[in-house]
């Protein structure tokens, strides 16, 4: 077996052996990830995909933080089981600007990728202070905590500049704005809708999500956040490229 | 075969292998018992604690106890130890060694802390956040340097195989390390940072690190081990020096392209989603080469499968590597996952890897080396090790039996219809029907944490150098081993 004696060679030269390794296992990831930085296949354009607004980016990070991402993914398959249950299937436009995504991999509870509007704020926080008593079989813990926390927006402008840094389409004004654009939007009657509205685009949800004016709690940026979720995109203006078309078949 | 034990010591830094050792097993022990906290969360969500002990929290401080911290320090103490031998030369750099120790230990300390405080990056099996990965990446360099130097001062001519497979895995776990933990902290002084992919591309990048921290940490690594362990115990060569070559090289470069197989029918395009499922079938072949030659290696020595324990251990966590190597492709063919994904199933497969596999191929690994590292002539007790095996297996048939009912349960739940045309269960009754294979799955952990405490009564009765005196005398009658 002459391929065996020529293998010797590297049984002999660790360096050789430690190269060959990473050649070998460079190529895979190479294949497969390289291509995906051209964009304009990977991700179809749609309207309305906007970067977070502060507040809701303060959500996203607490969910991050509570590890919600263990029990519930944010995909939904195009199976004729999920669209029934969860809604249209998820785009990949949707968590473009998801640094990084929430996709998950395991639903110990439901899929909450268009959770975004399903229910209203009252439902959220009664579920997330205590879940047992709005659905009794739940297995979810109790989130009660976030409701006493304020959250911390003095720094947002940092989160902000540093999803600028890698690509999301923040401009001066939203960082410059990001502190006082968070409190503006948890509270109802703000004057400062129709500014952060130029900034982020009309549809955006103002009001005080956990019913407690006096403090912009956890609370208020996480139901923020899952009130968002999934409903940017609106569907009836979305027509998706057909598959079947492309082969010239109609 | 301790005959030899004497100069050995005088040679190798087998210091640094205790301490791994050690640390071994007081994170298995640790490790597992979260696994059977948050085991017993799911079934009783009662036992969440907010903020600091919610299953959220405490999910991943599991996931990196076992692999991380368990199977990292198994795989620091065996490698070390293994590299020794087969080189024929002390390790090299007693001090960078010994900061490997205590660096790789201090990382744990600030992930798990962190986890805890909820810092988190987000990411399975990657969660740590960007002050600790940094220092993890010079603790790696330096057990990169420790070990490659060792091999480059071998005395014989040849790299033996199980350093092939500790070289790929040290390396490669580097590369995806840097690769998936690419971030901009928000503050030089914070602990927060954001990836510098998103969406896709993160989802892509993130799975080609998880699935290949399955493939080099749990696997490349530990069949390093399996290859110098078992013809060690068995008194047996390795079965085919041409079938390690094969499936040396061949798993190395089908492993990495296995990742997309977490993501079928998502937002990831469609040619990813069908390389990442085809190579995860071929995938398949090597690695039940692996397990051939392990299993083979007892060619003409099957014998000693009935007389000694430790060797159970480690063929028993070959036929789970077998099974959870064939069960994994079927589970990445896309009609498959369309029912698996998102469901136990999932949970029970990577469990039979883990507990079947690692845990028992370390497991027969730790009860080979404590003897020899403390100087003695046997284990205090191998009845104790057949104990834990038959405790430990049980445990494993009952949680992953669990998972397969309760996850292909759900999966079929999710997608029945009724007659009208609606869908036939809500989602809460999914998980009202799981209850009573949460409560299995627990009770398998128990048995499992149950197993480990037997080995470390056994490994304390051992260092402490007790002999048992009735397994001594039936040993002397030639009754048992």
């Amino acid at each position: 077996m002459s391929f065996l004696y020529k293998h010797q060679k590297l049984e002999k030269n660790s360096i050789l052996l430690l190269i060959c390794i990473i050649v070998v296992v460079l190529i895979g990831g190479i294949v497969e990830i390289v291509p995906l930085f051209r964009t304009a296949t990977v991700i179809e354009p749609v309207k309305g995909v906007r970067p977070y607004t502060p507040l809701e980016l303060a959500g996203y990070n607490i969910y991050l933080r509570e590890g919600c991402y263990n029990c519930h993914s944010q995909q939904i398959r195009p199976l004729r089981d999920e669209v029934a249950r969860y809604g249209h299937y998820s785009l990949a436009a949707e968590s473009m600007y998801d640094h990084p995504f929430q996709w998950g991999s395991k639903r110990t509870g439901p899929d909450l990728a268009r959770v975004g509007a399903k229910y209203s704020d009252e439902w959220h926080v009664a579920h997330l202070k205590d879940p047992r008593a709005v659905v009794p079989e739940s297995v979810m813990p109790s989130y009660s905590f976030l409701s006493e926390r304020g959250a911390k927006l003095y720094d947002l402008k940092e989160h902000l500049k540093a999803l600028r840094a890698v690509g999301v389409p923040y401009s001066d004004d939203m960082i410059k704005n990001a502190e006082s654009d968070a409190a503006s939007q948890a509270r109802v009657g703000s004057d400062n809708q129709t500014a952060i509205e130029e900034r982020y685009g009309a549809g955006i949800n103002f009001r005080d999500f956990d019913g407690n004016p006096m403090l912009v709690s956890e609370m208020d940026a996480l139901v923020a956040y899952l009130q968002v979720l999934g409903t940017m995109v609106k569907f009836t203006d979305y027509e998706p490229d057909m598959p079947a078309q492309n082969g010239g078949t109609q | 075969m301790t005959d030899t034990a004497a100069p050995q010591k005088t040679i190798y830094n087998d210091d640094i292998v205790k301490l791994f050792t050690l640390a071994t097993v007081f994170w298995g022990i640790a490790g597992f018992l979260v696994g059977v906290l948050i085991a017993a969360q799911l079934a009783f969500p009662q036992l969440n604690f907010e903020p600091f002990l919610t299953f959220g929290r405490l999910r991943p401080l599991h996931t990196s106890a076992v692999i991380f911290a368990f199977g990292g320090n198994a795989l620091f103490a065996t490698s070390y130890y293994v590299v020794q031998r087969t080189c024929g030369a002390r390790l090299w750099n007693d001090k960078l060694s010994s900061f490997t120790f205590w660096g790789y230990q201090l990382f744990i300390l600030m992930a798990g802390l962190g986890y805890l405080a909820g810092v988190t990056q987000g990411k399975e099996y990657a969660e740590p956040e960007w002050y600790a990965d940094l220092w993890l990446t010079i603790v790696w360099v330096a057990y990169l340097l420790v070990f490659l130097m060792t091999i480059i001062k071998r005395s014989e001519p040849h790299i033996y195989v199980a350093n092939w497979f500790y070289l790929a895995f040290i390396i490669t776990v580097a590369v995806l390390h840097l690769g998936n933990n690419l971030v901009i902290p928000t503050e030089l002084m914070g602990v927060k940072s954001y990836s510098v992919f998103s969406g896709v591309q993160s989802a892509m990048i993130q799975w080609w690190y998880g699935h290949n921290a399955v493939g080099f940490f749990l696997t490349a690594g530990f069949l390093g081990m399996m290859y110098y362990f078992i013809p060690k115990r068995a008194e047996r060569p390795v079965y085919s020096y041409r079938l390690s070559i094969l499936h040396f090289w061949s798993l190395i470069f089908i492993y990495i392209w296995a990742g997309p197989h977490h993501l079928h029918y998502t937002s990831l395009p469609d040619w990813a989603q069908t390389l990442g499922m085809t190579f995860s079938i071929m995938l398949w072949m090597p690695s039940w080469g692996g397990m051939i030659n392990g299993m083979m290696t007892l060619s003409g020595a099957w014998h000693k499968l009935r007389e000694d324990p430790v060797l159970r251990f480690m063929i028993i966590a070959l036929a789970f590597y077998g099974m959870s190597t064939f069960e994994g492709p079927l589970m990445s063919i896309k009609a498959v996952n369309s029912l698996s994904h998102y469901t136990d199933w999932t949970i029970g497969h990577v469990h039979s890897g883990a507990l079947g596999w690692v845990g028992f191929i370390t497991f027969g690994a730790l009860y080979y080396l404590v003897p020899k590292l403390w100087g003695r002539k046997e284990l205090y007790s191998l009845k104790l090790v057949d104990l834990h095996l038959w405790i430990a297996t049980l445990g494993i048939v009952l949680y992953i039996t669990a998972m397969w009912v309760s996850g292909i349960m759900q999966g079929l739940m999710w997608r029945s219809y009724d007659d009208m045309g609606f869908l036939q269960y809500s989602f809460v009754e999914t998980v009202m029907a799981m209850h009573p294979f949460y409560i299995i799955r627990m009770l398998g952990g128990v048995l499992y944490l149950a197993g480990a405490l037997i080995m470390v009564y056994n490994f304390w009765r051992t260092i402490r150098g007790d002999v048992n005196v009735k397994e001594q005398n039936l040993s002397a009658q030639g009754v048992t081993a």
